[in-house]
C-alpha cells in the first residue's frame, strides 16, 4: 500500500512523459495526483490510533550492506503524507491552467518530486532515507531553473548546492550510526540506543542537513531566493512540503536517535528559532514584494515549529506536527493567490495594488481568510497549532514562549499590513479596475476551496488529527522521560508520569 | 620447459587468451579486407572478440582461485576487474565506429591496440609477481600511447601523445626502480613469497619504504594523482574523445586493480605505514581535482579534472585496505565506467571534429536540451550520477567505498571526502545548467561531423550507459555483489 502510494506519481511522470499531446498530459498528471491522494485517503479507516508503526512494508534491498527498502507511517508522518498527497492536485491544477512552456516536463518533475517527498516522509531505513532526501533536490532544482522568473539560475543552483552540502555530512553520520549498531534500520538503532559521543556528533550532522532545510536562522539565506524565482507551484511545494521535511527530520530522526544530544542542544535551536521568528516576521514586515513577503513568513513560522519541537514536550510537539500541516495549508494558499494575481498583472509588488476589494471582492475575500489563517486567528487552523505550541513552549521555558508570542502579533501586524495594501484603501490604479482585473474563476475557486474548508475543519476539530497524532508523540523517548535540564523544567504539575525508574525527578511529585 | 607446465592452470588466463588470440585474427582479417575505405566490419569484429572474452569471464566465473606459473591468479577480484575493462573496451570501440578518418583508414592497428590495451589492464588485476604487473601496465599503457595520438591532423592529439609518452616512460622508471627495490627487500618477485619473508624477517625492510614510494609514483601516474596529474587534462582532451572515455575507466581500473593487489597481498604488515601518506594524497587529489574542475570552460577538461578527484574517491577504499574496501572500489569503478563513459559518448555526439577541435565547450551545450532532449537526459544522468546523487549508480558506489572507510576507521578521511562530493556537484550542475537552463547562442551551434556518414552508435553507447546507470542505482545490492573484493 505505501509502496503504491509512493510510486503512483512516479509512474505517473512517466505516463506524461510519453504521452502524446499537452491537454492528455494536464489530464494524466492531475489523475495521477487525485489517484495520489484517494490511496493516501485510504490509510484513514484502517487506522489504529496506536505508536507503533503501521502499514509497514520490509524488503532486502542491498542484502550484502543490511540495507532494506522499509516504509511505515505513523501518527507523526501521517498527516504530512495526506498534506502532500492533497497539495499535489492543487499545485497541478494550478500549473495546468498557468504553465505553458514544455508542460510536460514540468509535470513529470512535479509527480517526481512527490514521490521523492512521500518516500522521505515513509522510509524507515536510514539509506532510504538518505536516498528520497537527496533525491528530492533534483526536481525542485530543475522547476526553478527552468520555469522560475528573472533570476531563476542563480535561485537554482544556491537552493540545489546548498542542500546538498548540508546534507553531505549527515551521509557520514548514517555510516557512523551504521558502524556503530550494525544496522541501518531506524527502529532498530533506536532500540539499541547510541553512546553519548556518537550522539553529540552525528546530531550536529544531521542538525545542519535539517537546519538548512528547515530552514532555521541563519541558514535560511536560499530561501527568499528560491521562493522569489520559483514557479507558482513550485513555491506551493517547497513552502508546503518540502520545508517540512527538514521538521519531520528532526522528529523523526534527531529525536529518537540522539535524545541526550537533543536535551543538550535544545536551547541553543530554542534561540536560533525564536530569533527565526523574529527575524523573519521583521523581515516580513520590510517586504515590498509580496512574494518575498510570505517566504519570509515561512521562515518566522517555521521557527515557531522548530520551537514546538524543542520543547521536548508532548504538547509543543504535537503542536509542532499540527502546525507543519496548518502551514502547508495556509503557506500553499498564499503563494497560490500570490500567484494567481501575479498570473493577472506580472507585477507582484504590493504599491501596484490596492483597493482590489472593490474590483476583485471574491479573491479578496478568500485572501482574508488565508491571511487571518496564516495569522492564527482564533477559530482557524493556525491558533490551534500556535496555541498548543506556546502552550508546550511555557512549560519548558516561560521567556521563550512570551518571546514566541511576539512573534505571533508581527505575524498578524504585516499580514495585514500586506491585506490593506493589496485589498483596502483607493482604487486608483487603472490596470487593477474591474475591466481589466478578472475576479477569480471556477478552476481557482476551485484550487481555493479545498484548502479554505481545511482551515475551518482543523480550527474547529483540532481533535480529529491530534488523537492521531498524540499516540506517536507520546512514545517519543525525550517526551516520556525529558532528560532536560532541571532549570528548564518549571511547571511539574502537568507533567506526565514518569516512567523511568533511575530518574531521579520520580520523587518529586 | 615442460610443457605440461605451460599449459597447467592456463584456463585462468583464458580471457586474455582468447582477447590475444582475437587480436591475430583482427590483424589477419585487416589484411585480407577487401574494403579499403571504412573499418566498420573490424570494430564489428573487435566487440565480437570482446563479448567473447565477457563469456570467457563468466565461463570461469566462481572456479575456484587458481594461479598461473606463480604470475597471475584468476579469482574474483581478477574477474571483477576484467568485467570492469571488458565493458570499457566495448563501449569505447563502439564509440570508435566511424569516429575518425585515420581510423577508418587503419582500422587495423587501431582496433588491435585497443584490444592489446584491454588486454594489459585485464592482467594488471591478476598479476602476482612484480615482472607480470609491469609487462601488464606496458601493455596498455603503450598501446594508449599510440592511441591517444592517433587523430593525426590535430596538433593537440600529437601532443598528447607526445606528453603522454614521455611522461608515461619516465613514471615506468620509477615503476621499475621501485620493484627492484621491493625485490632486493623481499628477494622474490612473487607478492605472497615478500610477504613471506618480510614478515619472518629474512628480507630486508629498510628498501620496503622507498620502493612503495617508488612504484606509489609510477601508479600515481596511471591513475592520475595528485601531484602526478599534470598530464591529464592535455591527454584527455588532445585524444580522440572514444580513447579518452576508454582510457580514463579503463587506465584507472587496472592501475588500481594492480595496486590494491600490490599493497594488499606483499605488503599488508606494512599498512600503519602507507596507510596515512595514500590518505594525505587522496585528500590532496580530491581537493586539487574539484577546485580546478571549478574553473574549466571545456567539458573534456572539466572531466579530466573531475576524473582525478574520482581517483581521490577510489584512494579511500585503498587506504581503508579491507577486502570489503576493494570490492566497494571495484564497484565504484564498475559504476565509473557506464557514467564517465556516457558522458564521454554524449562530448562525442555533439563535438565539432576536424581541424583542431574534438571538444565541446560548456557554452556549446546551452540549450541543447531543447534540440536533443534524450541526449540532454542522459547527460544530466551522467552528471548527477559523478557527483552523487542518489538514486543513481554513482551514489552507490562512493557509498560503499565511504562506508568501507567509516568501517576501518577512516571517519575524517571520509568527512573530506563528503565534502569534496559536493563541491563537484557545482561542476556537473552547471554542465546540467547551460544544458536545461539558458538558451542556444546564435551562431554557436554545434555542428554534425562532416566528412564521415553519421554513426548511431554515440546514441547507443549513450542509451546503454544511461540505462545502465540507472538501474544500478534502484538495485544496487544485485550489482555490489558482482564486484568481489581480494580474498572474497
Amino acid at each position: 500500500m505505501l509502496s503504491v502510494l509512493t510510486f503512483l506519481p512516479l509512474v505517473g511522470a512517466v505516463v506524461v512523459l510519453l504521452a502524446p499531446s499537452d491537454s492528455l498530459k494536464r489530464w494524466l498528471a492531475f489523475g495521477a495526483t487525485i489517484a495520489t491522494f484517494v490511496v493516501s485517503l485510504l490509510l484513514l479507516p484502517g487506522w489504529q490510533e496506536i505508536p507503533d508503526m503501521q502499514f509497514v512494508e520490509r524488503y532486502e534491498w542491498m542484502p550484502g550492506s543490511n540495507i532494506h527498502y522499509h516504509l511505515g507511517v505513523d501518527g507523526i508522518s501521517l498527516w504530512l503524507v495526506l498534506l502532500t498527497t492533497l497539495l499535489m492536485p492543487i499545485a497541478v491544477a494550478f500549473s495546468n491552467q498557468h504553465v505553458k512552456q514544455n508542460i510536460g516536463g514540468y509535470l513529470a518533475l512535479m509527480l517526481m518530486m512527490e514521490t521523492a517527498v512521500l518516500g522521505v516522509f515513509l522510509a524507515l531505513d536510514l539509506v532510504l532515507f538518505y536516498v528520497f532526501w537527496e533525491f528530492s533536490l533534483i526536481p525542485m532544482a530543475f522547476l526553478i531553473g527552468k520555469w522560475g522568473s528573472e533570476n531563476r539560475i542563480y535561485a537554482a543552483i544556491k537552493f540545489f548546492l546548498y542542500t546538498l552540502a548540508g546534507s553531505a555530512l549527515m551521509l557520514v553520520a548514517i555510516l557512523a550510526l551504521y558502524f556503530h549498531g550494525g544496522t541501518f534500520d531506524l527502529l532498530a538503532l533506536q532500540e539499541a540506543g547510541l553512546p553519548p559521543g556518537l550522539q553529540q556528533l552525528a546530531f550536529l550532522a544531521f542538525a545542519l542537513a535539517f537546519a538548512i532545510k528547515v530552514p532555521l536562522f541563519p541558514f535560511h539565506t536560499w530561501l527568499p531566493d528560491a521562493h522569489v524565482e520559483a514557479p507558482t507551484a513550485g513555491s506551493v511545494i517547497l513552502a508546503g512540503v518540502l520545508l517540512k521535511l527538514g521538521t519531520y527530520g528532526f522528529l523523526r530522526f534527531a529525536l529518537p536517535l540522539f535524545p541526550v544530544a537533543v536535551s543538550n542542544y535544545a536551547s541553543l535551536i530554542s534561540v536560533l528559532a525564536i530569533v527565526g521568528i523574529l527575524y523573519g516576521a521583521l523581515v516580513a514586515l520590510a517586504q515590498r514584494d509580496l512574494k518575498s513577503l510570505v517566504a519570509y513568513s515561512s521562515v518566522a513560522h517555521m521557527g515557531f515549529i522548530v520551537l514546538g519541537i524543542f520543547a521536548l514536550n508532548e504538547q509543543g510537539i504535537s503542536g509542532a506536527v499540527l502546525q507543519m500541516v496548518n502551514h502547508g495549508l495556509s503557506t500553499g494558499a498564499l503563494f497560490l493567490m500570490v500567484g494567481m494575481l501575479y498570473e493577472r498583472r506580472h507585477t507582484r509588488l504590493m504599491e501596484d495594488y490596492g483597493g482590489l476589494w472593490a474590483s476583485v471582492p471574491v479573491f479578496c475575500f478568500f485572501f482574508l481568510v488565508v491571511a487571518m489563517s496564516s495569522a492564527g486567528l482564533p477559530g482557524l487552523n493556525g491558533f490551534v497549532g500556535e496555541f498548543t505550541i506556546l502552550l508546550g513552549t511555557y512549560k519548558s521555558s516561560p521567556v521563550f514562549a512570551v518571546l514566541g508570542t511576539a512573534g505571533v502579533i508581527l505575524a498578524a501586524w504585516y499580514l495585514l499590513h500586506a491585506f490593506r495594501q493589496v485589498a483596502q484603501g483607493k482604487l486608483t490604479n487603472p490596470a487593477n479596475f474591474r475591466d481589466k482585473l478578472p475576479d477569480l474563476n471556477w478552476g481557482e475557486i476551485g484550487q481555493l476551496l479545498p484548502l479554505v474548508l481545511l482551515f475551518f475543519a482543523i480550527g474547529l476539530a483540532p481533535n480529529f488529527l491530534l488523537d492521531k497524532i498524540n499516540p506517536s508523540v507520546a512514545a517519543l523517548e525525550v517526551v516520556q522521560t525529558p532528560v532536560v535540564a532541571e532549570e528548564r523544567l518549571v511547571d511539574f504539575s502537568n507533567q506526565p508520569p514518569f516512567t523511568s525508574d533511575n530518574n531521579p525527578m520520580t520523587t518529586v511529585d | 620447459m615442460d610443457t605440461a607446465l605451460l599449459t597447467e592452470n592456463a584456463v585462468a588466463l583464458l580471457p586474455e587468451i582468447v582477447l590475444a588470440a582475437g587480436v591475430m585474427v583482427l590483424m589477419i582479417v585487416d589484411i585480407l579486407r577487401r574494403e579499403q575505405n571504412g573499418a566498420s566490419s573490424l570494430a564489428g569484429l573487435s566487440i565480437a572478440i570482446l563479448l567473447l572474452g565477457i563469456g570467457a569471464s563468466l565461463f570461469i566465473w566462481g572456479r575456484p582461485p587458481t594461479e598461473y606459473m606463480e604470475g597471475a591468479v584468476s579469482d574474483g577480484f581478477a574477474l571483477s576487474v576484467r568485467l570492469v575493462v571488458l565493458i570499457a573496451g566495448v563501449l569505447g570501440v563502439l564509440l570508435s565506429r566511424n569516429y575518425l578518418p585515420a581510423i577508418e583508414r587503419q582500422g587495423g592497428a587501431f582496433y588491435s591496440l585497443q584490444l592489446l590495451a584491454v588486454i594489459g589492464m585485464m592482467l594488471m588485476g591478476t598479476a602476482t609477481n612484480l615482472i607480470v604487473l609491469f609487462i601488464a601496465l606496458e601493455i596498455f599503457s603503450l598501446a594508449l600511447y599510440i592511441l591517444s595520438g592517433f587523430y593525426r591532423e590535430s596538433p593537440r592529439s600529437i601532443e598528447a601523445a607526445m606528453k603522454y609518452f614521455l611522461l608515461g616512460a619516465f613514471a615506468s622508471t620509477f615503476f621499475v626502480y621501485g620493484s627492484a627495490l621491493l625485490y632486493g627487500a623481499g628477494g622474490s618477485a612473487h607478492y605472497a613469497r615478500i610477504h613471506e619473508s618480510l614478515s619472518a624477517g629474512t628480507g630486508n625492510p629498510s628498501l620496503v619504504l622507498p620502493g612503495i614510494a617508488l612504484l606509489l609514483v609510477g601508479f600515481g601516474f596511471k591513475v592520475s594523482l595528485v601531484p602526478f596529474h599534470m598530464w591529464t587534462p592535455d591527454v584527455y582532451q588532445g585524444a580522440p574523445t572514444p580513447v579518452t572515455a576508454f582510457m580514463s575507466v579503463g587506465t584507472k581500473a587496472a592501475a588500481f586493480a594492480g595496486f590494491f593487489r600490490l599493497m594488499m597481498t606483499a605488503l599488508p604488515s606494512y599498512q600503519s605505514q602507507w596507510a596515512l601518506p595514500l590518505a594525505i594524497l587522496a585528500v590532496l587529489t580530491m581537493t586539487v581535482g574539484n577546485l580546478t574542475a571549478l574553473r574549466q570552460s571545456s567539458v573534456k577538461r572539466m572531466l579530466a579534472y573531475s576524473s582525478v578527484a574520482h581517483a581521490g574517491y577510489i584512494l579511500i577504499a585503498l587506504v581503508a585496505g579491507t577486502a570489503s574496501a576493494s570490492s566497494a572500489a571495484l564497484f565504484y569503478l564498475f559504476t565509473y565506467a557506464f557514467m564517465n563513459v556516457g558522458a564521454f559518448a554524449v562530448i562525442v555526439a555533439f563535438e565539432k571534429r576536424g581541424g583542431n577541435e574534438n571538444d565541446v565547450e560548456q557554452s556549446e551545450l546551452a540549450g541543447i536540451a531543447d534540440s536533443s532532449p534524450a541526449l540532454a537526459a542522459a547527460m544530466a544522468v551522467f552528471m548527477l550520477s559523478l557527483s552523487g546523487i542518489p538514486p543513481l549508480a554513482g551514489f552507490f558506489g562512493k557509498f560503499m567505498v565511504f562506508k568501507a572507510a567509516v568501517e576501518a576507521g577512516w571517519a575524517w578521511l571520509v568527512v573530506i571526502g563528503v565534502l569534496n562530493s559536493a563541491v563537484s556537484a557545482y561542476y556537473y550542475l552547471r554542465v546540467v545548467v547551460a544544458m536545461y537552463f539558458q538558451q542556444a547562442e546564435e551562431g554557436g551551434k554545434v555542428q554534425e561531423p562532416g566528412a564521415l556518414p553519421a554513426s548511431r552508435s554515440p546514441q547507443f553507447v549513450v542509451t546503454v550507459a544511461a540505462v545502465a546507470v540507472v538501474a544500478i542505482g534502484l538495485q544496487p545490492g544485485l550489482w555490489v555483489d558482482l564486484m568481489r573484493g581480494l580474498g572474497q
